[in-house]
Parts: structure tokens; C-alpha cells; sequence
């Protein structure tokens, strides 16, 4: 019975799909926009606000664009690689929305259907190895170019993200070890009895470096060396066009989505809504109210790390190779390992009672 | 070594402390910087929707004048021509024949009229020059043109809208320079 599939769940879970992938895909189409908002605000500028009220239809001004410029593939490149490269890509960057909890869950037609796709007990795993696949799109069509740019800027980023994973690995551990879950569904349950059951009241530092880590991941600057395009003129995508590079940069937005959901998921208490007690308010206005609800408080506060993405990066020049690899080995690892050596002397320190 | 000038600094070279070197506290300023950013004027204008205002001094594309009954001043001296500094200006007279003093006011008018944009500097000395108030450098200014020939304006460019018939038009293109005299 552990595994009993009918129709009306794959529906469930088909429909579920759809929806993440489609708001995941929106929801990057105008981070580009707000993006850009966010920069031409912060220097003082207007930004777009032609295509449209205030420039709202400018994202589809963008991708119009971008699928009627002409699709040149280099002589010299192998061609199935290059193809295969952006659409790696973005397919890892999808994937990650898959273990992360939306809301509770929602009762329609007798069911109650979770807002999560997979409720995967092992979902920080997923996340985690689905993140380093990411790098293979970038390492595969940089290569499969055959350009030295492009070649330089994929092992830019193969040995980045190699260097921040394990700070992000060892900072989740200690993250990990005060939870005692993987699964991301319980984390966030585990949040939200208080405010302060957050769990960046109980890992600050564990937060810092993660973020900083994310930041490395998602090859947002000051960590955009990758493509750093005024030395390796716009590198692992030099040599695209079209919508693949459309989707290069589209991948980056959707990372960046994706990442702030696991950062709130996991450190900020995911749809829990501060200050109320959830559990009292469904009970007033009924389960599905509170759902919609959840949703809205989970992306308002993704939304807030998607500024946080875009206002480090129009604040923070990009740092030099040796300075970012001083800083993932030498500062950031060291600090995630005493972080995660404070947990657990803290935790076995309490599991004794405060006794040495 | 002597100094040239007394506005040289001596760089400090200390080695940075350790919360120098933790960087953070710098970024948060950094980042404090570029949000406080968000809240100040922007000295950009929507420029079609709105448009800065001219000074009353200035001199924009030339217009031909007509007078109240929508008569050409213009009488073909060639003063203007004359005073041009940088001769852009072209003419060829014509006498007018009967029947066509509704069009032009005096005996004699510029059958061809041409100033090329491209010459012109917009000082007005040809505005100075008329004795007839005929010409006008008014408050607009030459559009872009894919051609040079484009930039040779022939009367058709340069002649008012008729005050009568077109009063909108004339009134627009008249602008606030010339009423100021």
C-alpha cells in the first residue's frame, strides 16, 4: 500500500508540474525585469518603461528577441554538446522546484493534494545533487564551443562551484544536525511553531555561509567569474545566440529563484507566516484560504531574496580568482567546519544535560 | 624629491585589521550606499512625454513668416544671405504677377528659398539681418535625416502654417521666440 498510484494522483502530480514550471518559468521572465528595475533604481537611472505600463511586457520584448535573432552553431563546435549545453541547463535549474514545499496543503474534490511535488526524504540530497549537475551545463557547452573564452569561463566555473559546494555541504550539516531531517517538508514544519523556531535564529553563521555559497552557485556576482564579460567576453556563452544564450541567462534567473526557495525553506521558516499561529487561522478561514496564503508569504519572502541577489550585485565588484578561491577554501570552509563543530558540541551538551 | 604641487597624499599602507579583512562590515556599507540610492531624485526626464524647457534665448530651426492675413514677408533682399557666416542660405527672387497679392506681400517674394541644415550654426544673424521680419529661428530643431539632400530645407519646410486656415499650426510653429520682439 506504500506505493499505491492511481490516476487522480498523477493528475494531481501532473497538474502540480505544470504550475511550478510555468510560475518558475514567469517568475524568472521578470526577475530579468526587475533586475534590470533594481539597477536602474539603485544608479539613479529609469530602467525599461517602454514596452507597456511601467515596461511590465518588456520580458516578452526580450524573448521575442531573442527567438527571432539568428541561431549560429561554430563550424568547429560539436554540435550535439552545444545543443545539449543550455538545454542542461535549464533543465537542472527546473528541477530543484520539485522537493520544495510550496504551502501545506490544499483540499479540492475530496483530496488533499500537498504543494509539493516530491516529498522526498532525502530532499536537501536532491537539491544538492541536482545544483552541482547545473555546472555540467555550463562545463558542456563551454567546452563543446570551441573557443578558449568559452573554454576558460566553463573551468572558471566547474572548479567555483566544486569550491563552494563543500562549504555549502558542511554548513548544511550543522543545519542538519539540529533538524535531524532531510526532508525539506519537515524542516519547514519543524519552523513553525514560533518565530523564533527559525532556523536562522539557530544557525546564523551556518546562514552566512550558505548564502555566500548560493550566491557562488548561482555565478550572481561578485562570484560571476564564469562569465565575467569583460575579461573572458561574456564567457562559457560567448560563442551562443538566440535562445540558447536565452536560456543560459534564463537558467541563471531560475537558479536564483530556486535557490532563495531553499534558502527560505530551510532558514526561514519556508511558508510558515510570522507571527500567527497557522494551525488556529485554519481553522477559521478553512485549509485552502491558508494555503493561498502560505504560497504568497513563501514567495513574498523569495522575493525578498531575489532583491537581496540583485542588490548585492549591482553593489559588489567581481572578485579576483585567487581572492575567490581564498575565500572558499581558506575562509569559508574552516568557519563552516567550526560551525559545524559548535553544533554538535552544543547538541551532545545538551543531550547530557548541560554536563560536561 | 620635491613636490610639484602641495595636493599629493601619502597612501596608507597599513596592514588591514581583522575587521577590515572580514570584509562584511564594508560590504554592508557598500550596500547601504547603493540603497539609499534608491530613494533619490532621478534627474532622468521621459523625454517624448515631457520635454525639458527651452531657454528664451534659444535658436532652433528657422520658420518664414507670413503676417496676419497670412501674406509671405519675405521679399528676397538677401540680407539674410549676405549676413549668413556660414552661407547656407540660397534664394532666387521672382515679381509678383497680378492676382497674387494674397499670397505674397510686397511687389517682389523668394521664389526659392533654401537654407542648408547642415551648414547652418543657428546663430541668427540672419534673423538680425531681415529688414522685413521675415525669417525666424523658432524653438524647435532639426530632426535626423538618412540623407544629405534631406537636410536642404526648401520653402515648403520652412514656411509658417497660414495663420487663417491653419491657426493651430501657425501658432505652434510661431512658438514663444517670436512674439517676444
Amino acid at each position: 500500500m506504500l506505493l499505491s498510484i492511481g490516476l487522480p494522483l498523477i493528475i494531481e502530480k501532473f497538474v502540480l508540474i505544470v504550475i511550478v514550471v510555468m510560475s518558475s518559468l514567469v517568475i524568472a521572465m521578470y526577475a530579468t525585469f526587475a533586475e534590470r528595475k533594481v539597477a536602474a533604481i539603485m544608479q539613479d537611472r529609469r530602467g525599461p518603461n517602454r514596452a507597456g505600463p511601467f515596461g511590465l511586457l518588456q520580458p516578452l520584448a526580450d524573448g521575442l528577441k531573442l527567438f527571432f535573432k539568428e541561431e549560429i552553431i561554430p563550424t568547429l563546435s560539436s554540435k550535439l554538446l552545444f545543443i545539449l549545453g543550455p538545454c542542461l541547463a535549464m533543465l537542472t535549474a527546473m528541477m530543484t522546484g520539485a522537493v520544495i514545499p510550496w504551502g501545506d496543503k490544499v483540499h479540492f474534490f475530496g483530496r488533499d493534494i500537498s504543494l509539493q511535488i516530491a516529498d522526498v526524504n532525502i530532499g536537501i540530497l536532491y537539491v544538492f545533487g541536482v545544483v552541482s549537475l547545473g555546472v555540467y551545463g555550463i562545463m558542456i557547452g563551454s567546452w563543446a564551443s570551441n573557443n578558449k573564452f568559452s573554454l576558460m569561463g566553463g573551468l572558471r566555473a566547474a572548479s567555483q562551484i566544486i569550491s563552494y559546494e563543500l562549504a555549502m555541504g558542511i554548513a548544511l550539516i550543522a543545519l542538519l544536525m539540529t533538524t535531524g531531517t532531510l526532508s525539506l517538508k519537515e524542516i519547514v514544519q519543524q519552523q513553525q511553531e514560533h518565530w523564533y523556531s527559525w532556523n536562522i535564529i539557530k544557525q546564523p553563521l551556518g546562514f552566512l555561509i550558505f548564502l555566500i555559497c548560493a550566491f557562488a552557485e548561482c555565478n550572481r556576482t561578485p562570484f560571476d567569474l564564469p562569465e565575467a564579460e569583460n575579461e573572458l567576453i561574456g564567457g562559457y556563452h560567448t560563442e551562443y545566440s538566440s535562445m540558447k544564450l536565452g536560456f543560459y541567462l534564463f537558467a541563471e534567473y531560475i537558479n536564483m529563484f530556486l535557490s532563495s526557495s531553499v534558502m527560505v525553506s530551510l532558514f526561514f521558516g519556508g511558508y510558515d507566516i510570522p507571527f500567527i499561529n497557522d494551525a488556529s487561522l485554519a481553522e477559521n478561514i478553512g485549509i485552502n484560504w491558508v494555503a493561498l496564503i502560505h504560497t504568497a508569504v513563501f514567495l513574498f519572502k523569495a522575493a525578498c531574496f531575489l532583491f537581496l541577489f540583485m542588490w548585492v550585485r549591482w553593489t559588489i565588484p567581481r572578485f579576483r580568482y585567487d581572492q575567490l578561491m581564498n575565500l572558499g577554501w581558506k575562509v569559508l570552509i574552516p568557519l563552516a567546519l567550526i560551525n559545524m563543530l559548535a553544533t554538535g558540541a552544543f547538541i551532545l551538551l545538551q543531550q547530557n544535560n548541560w554536563h560536561f | 624629491m620635491q613636490a610639484l604641487t602641495n595636493r599629493a597624499q601619502q597612501v596608507e599602507r597599513k596592514p588591514m585589521s581583522l575587521l577590515e579583512r572580514a570584509y562584511l562590515p564594508a560590504i554592508f556599507r557598500g550596500m547601504a550606499i547603493t540603497f539609499g540610492h534608491m530613494f533619490k531624485k532621478r534627474p532622468t526626464i521621459n523625454y517624448p512625454e515631457v520635454t525639458r524647457p527651452f531657454s528664451p534665448v534659444f535658436r532652433g530651426l528657422h520658420i518664414l513668416n507670413r503676417d496676419e492675413e497670412g501674406r509671405e514677408n519675405c521679399t528676397a533682399c538677401g540680407l539674410c544671405a549676405v549676413a549668413c557666416p556660414a552661407e547656407a542660405i540660397t534664394m532666387e527672387a521672382a515679381e509678383r504677377s497680378a492676382g497674387e497679392e494674397k499670397l505674397y506681400r510686397e511687389e517682389k517674394y523668394a521664389a526659392k528659398y533654401e537654407i542648408n541644415m547642415l551648414r547652418c550654426i543657428f546663430c541668427g544673424l540672419c534673423e538680425e539681418a531681415c529688414p522685413k521680419d521675415a525669417i525666424y529661428l523658432s524653438e524647435t530643431f532639426a530632426p535626423a535625416n538618412f540623407q544629405r539632400k534631406g537636410f536642404i530645407y526648401g520653402k515648403d519646410d520652412l514656411l509658417i502654417p497660414h495663420p487663417i486656415t491653419e491657426p493651430e499650426a501657425h501658432a505652434k510653429a510661431k512658438g514663444g521666440r517670436v512674439s517676444l520682439k
